[in-house]
């Protein structure tokens, strides 16, 4: 069916409400890439084998990732009039016991993690399970949640991602719904700006003002892309949106377009993310079929529709004219900007072009359903909302991490990732992937926002925290970053793709103890070269890493130089 | 890959944006690689210059050019994985196979056992980092994996010692 009014969001909501809590119980598996690979697609065949194909007394379903990673594999036990009840290191073994606990209206209390008796999907529905299993845990009492804000990932986990109803019956397309039948291009463009929203994809910048040099740019034909390329190792979070929320992803793009003028979009993603790619292609196909992409959406004359490009692992396409480029099926180089993306000529097949990320556009549906003020008011001056973070490395408590900007990173690694494995003694994170910097633990009180971590030599980046800990060798992690690096330099530029060369040399012969205090001189002059010579974003934050080592872990390098 | 599949291929990618990028990942993706005629073939029937498309596939890390043997190991060299083992989950794997990496002509770390059962290749990452450090055998993740783990998930795939 067709959506082209409230009362017709209205049904289908009705629908995926019955699918989310149903008459009778659902168990509901955490199928997203990582639940799978640690056992979760062998716990839903099971309890599957054991409940039959369709079952009277039983709903079994898949949804995404609430982000507790390293408690995975995830099941959700709905009973009507109780809390939903997250249970947590299931194997096929426990299937049965499960099954037998729900049957009764009950739960296997010893495999529960947490209960919630009352969610807020925040856009326009409130989930009241029920009250309950008072000996198992509340959620906003487990230590790796507590001090979370789940804006962005308020489905995760909870919703079934291939399921367009499921998204509508907690307010999902509602806020398309408000701003193409009701609101101004321009009003919306206003709101975007007023809440403050900075680029997602690392580098902050402001993306209400991006739209609005997008919609008045010349052009009767204009794009809008996301960027999933998500190139950064040790960054997950876009994959875990696409995966487990991906209508939140298309809804963002749709309000953008609209507000740009745009009719044409495109997600550029990653082909090493096979589930997310899948995830995508049938929310697209859900969304024509419900007439939210297509022609004449809602009825208003708009019409938007997203295609799929995908990239091929190149690190460089993260820069936008480089990823233009690999769309138009040439090979990943950037060139000098202006012309930018924006301008005409410099778009994608020459057409101005607006780039956003994943997670840029997942903020788009919350600022217009609830509103700049709102969204202004999470998060800190300068820096609003909430950023996703992947916790990982050598930390207690791995996974997805969802907090407002300005949290400091003692919060995030102690507070919330119970600092070291294995109580070891953490010694750094590094932040921003390989444009990043490693920031020593004396440092951490430092809020985690763009400008305070661009001061100790570190960026934000895309979101990725990796921990390391008292075994790891500093100087390694430098070598492992330019490695990194000079192999994906794409060769344009003198300065990337010789002076990353030479960095990895001094490196290596830095660890192999052939070095003198003469090269960490070098080291440090060459680095700084390459910061300020660099035609693009690549080669002028690839130095970070050294840099910010030499800096702060200037004591291991002199430990393996000689006089 | 014979004709009829990569016409298929090709009929699956009509739109412009992507084309040539979605094209030879569903090539790598079916062959395990792309070869040199299967090249050849594509740039007559796209009408795209065999230069060009050479330069993409040498480009981007997701495309070998090396044929494949039975079974793929990919070993993912993310930050996560990097600092917790993945190095020597790479090095004990060599001393299983009794293979020795080394870089190929276009810069790409592949290598194959002398009886085809087994190539080795390294990622730049899985996006799977929570579970690091993490392999993964003809599309299935091995997460927390050790070096103890590996001679258990070869036999999966029958490797025998």
């Amino acid at each position: 069916m067709r959506i082209v009014s409230a009362a017709d969001m209205e049904k289908v909501s009705r629908s995926g409400l019955r699918k989310i809590r149903p008459e009778k119980p659902r168990i509901a598996v955490g199928l997203a890439t990582c639940g799978i690979a640690v056992g979760g697609m062998r716990v839903y065949d099971r309890i599957k084998e054991i409940i039959g194909e369709e079952n009277p007394d039983i709903e079994l379903a898949r949804v995404g990732c609430i982000g507790y990673c390293r408690e995975e594999p995830l099941v959700n036990i709905t009973i009507p009039g109780k809390p939903l009840v997250i249970l947590h290191r299931v194997t096929p073994g426990d299937a049965e016991e499960i099954v037998r606990a729900v049957e009764k209206g009950e739960v296997p209390v010893e495999k529960a993690l947490c209960r919630i008796p009352l969610w807020d999907h925040i856009t326009g529905c409130t989930q009241e399970y029920g009250a309950g299993f008072d000996g198992i845990p509340r959620y906003e009492d487990v230590p790796f949640f507590s001090h979370q804000k789940k804006v962005i990932l308020r489905n995760s986990g909870l919703i079934n991602p291939e399921q367009i109803d499921e998204y509508i019956a907690i307010g999902g397309y509602a806020a398309a719904l408000k701003a193409l039948s009701g609101m101004a291009p321009e009003a919306i463009i206003d709101e975007v700006e007023k809440s403050g929203l900075r680029g997602r994809g690392g580098a902050g910048f402001p993306t209400g003002l991006k739209w609005r040099i997008a919609r008045n740019a010349e052009g009767d034909r204009k794009f809008v892309i996301c960027n999933a390329d998500e190139g950064d190792p040790g960054a997950y979070m876009n994959r875990n949106e696409m995966e487990s929320d991906p209508h939140m992803v298309l809804e963002g793009m749709l309000i953008g377009a609209y507000a740009i003028g745009v009719s044409e979009g495109l997600i550029y993603i990653r082909a090493e993310y096979p589930l997310a790619i899948r995830r995508l292609q049938t929310a697209i196909g859900q969304a024509r079929e419900y007439g939210l992409l297509g022609k004449d959406i809602f009825g208003t004359g708009f019409s938007f529709d997203i295609g799929i490009a995908t990239g091929a692992g190149a690190f460089v396409c993260g820069e936008s004219t480089a990823l233009v480029a690999s769309i138009e099926g040439r090979t990943g180089r950037p060139h000098p900007r202006p012309p930018r993306l924006t301008d005409p000529g410099g778009g994608l097949f020459g057409y101005p072009t607006d780039l956003n990320n994943v997670e840029s556009w997942c903020n788009i549906p919350v600022i217009i359903s609830k509103g700049s003020e709102w969204y202004a008011g999470i998060g800190a001056k300068g820096n609003s909302g909430t950023k996703v973070f992947s916790l990982v490395g050598k930390v207690d408590r791995v996974g997805l991490v969802e907090v407002p900007l300005g949290t400091s990173l003692n919060t995030i690694v102690f507070t919330i990732g119970n600092g070291g494995a294995g109580n070891k003694k953490v010694k750094a994170v590094q932040t921003g992937g390989p444009s990043g910097g490693c920031i020593p633990a004396r440092l951490f009180d430092t809020p985690v926002d763009y400008e305070s971590l661009n001061r100790i030599g570190s960026i934000m980046g895309s979101g990725g925290i990796v921990v390391m800990d008292e075994d790891t060798d500093m100087v390694d992690i430098a070598r492992y970053f330019i490695n990194f690096a000079a192999s994906e330099s794409c060769g344009k530029c003198v300065p990337c793709r010789e002076g990353l060369k030479h960095t990895l040399l001094i490196l290596n012969k830095i660890l192999a103890k052939k070095a003198t205090k003469k090269d960490l001189e070098i080291l440090s002059d060459l680095t700084e070269t390459i910061v300020a010579t660099s035609l693009c974003g690549l080669g002028q934050t690839a130095p970070n890493p050294v840099l910010t080592t030499l800096a702060y872990f200037r004591d291991e390098y002199d430990a393996l130089v000689n006089p | 890959m014979d004709e009829r599949t990569l016409d298929a291929i090709i009929a699956r990618h009509d739109a412009p944006a992507g084309r040539l990028l979605g094209i030879l990942g569903e090539i790598q993706n079916q062959e395990g690689y792309v070869s040199r005629e299967t090249l050849e073939m594509l740039s007559e029937k796209v009408g795209v210059r065999i230069s060009q498309l050479y330069g993409l596939a040498t480009f981007y890390s997701y495309f070998t050019l090396r044929p494949v043997g039975d079974h793929v190991i990919t070993i993912c060299m993310g930050t996560a994985c990097h600092v917790k083992g993945a190095v020597a989950i790479l090095e004990a794997l060599e001393g299983l196979l009794g293979i020795k990496s080394d870089v190929t002509d276009d810069g790409k770390l592949s290598i194959t056992t002398i009886d085809r059962k087994f190539t080795v290749e390294i990622a730049r990452c899985f996006g799977a980092c929570s579970m690091a450090p993490v392999l993964r055998i003809d599309g299935n993740l091995y997460g927390y994996a050790t070096p103890e783990d590996l001679p258990g998930i070869l036999g999966e795939y029958g490797w025998k010692p």
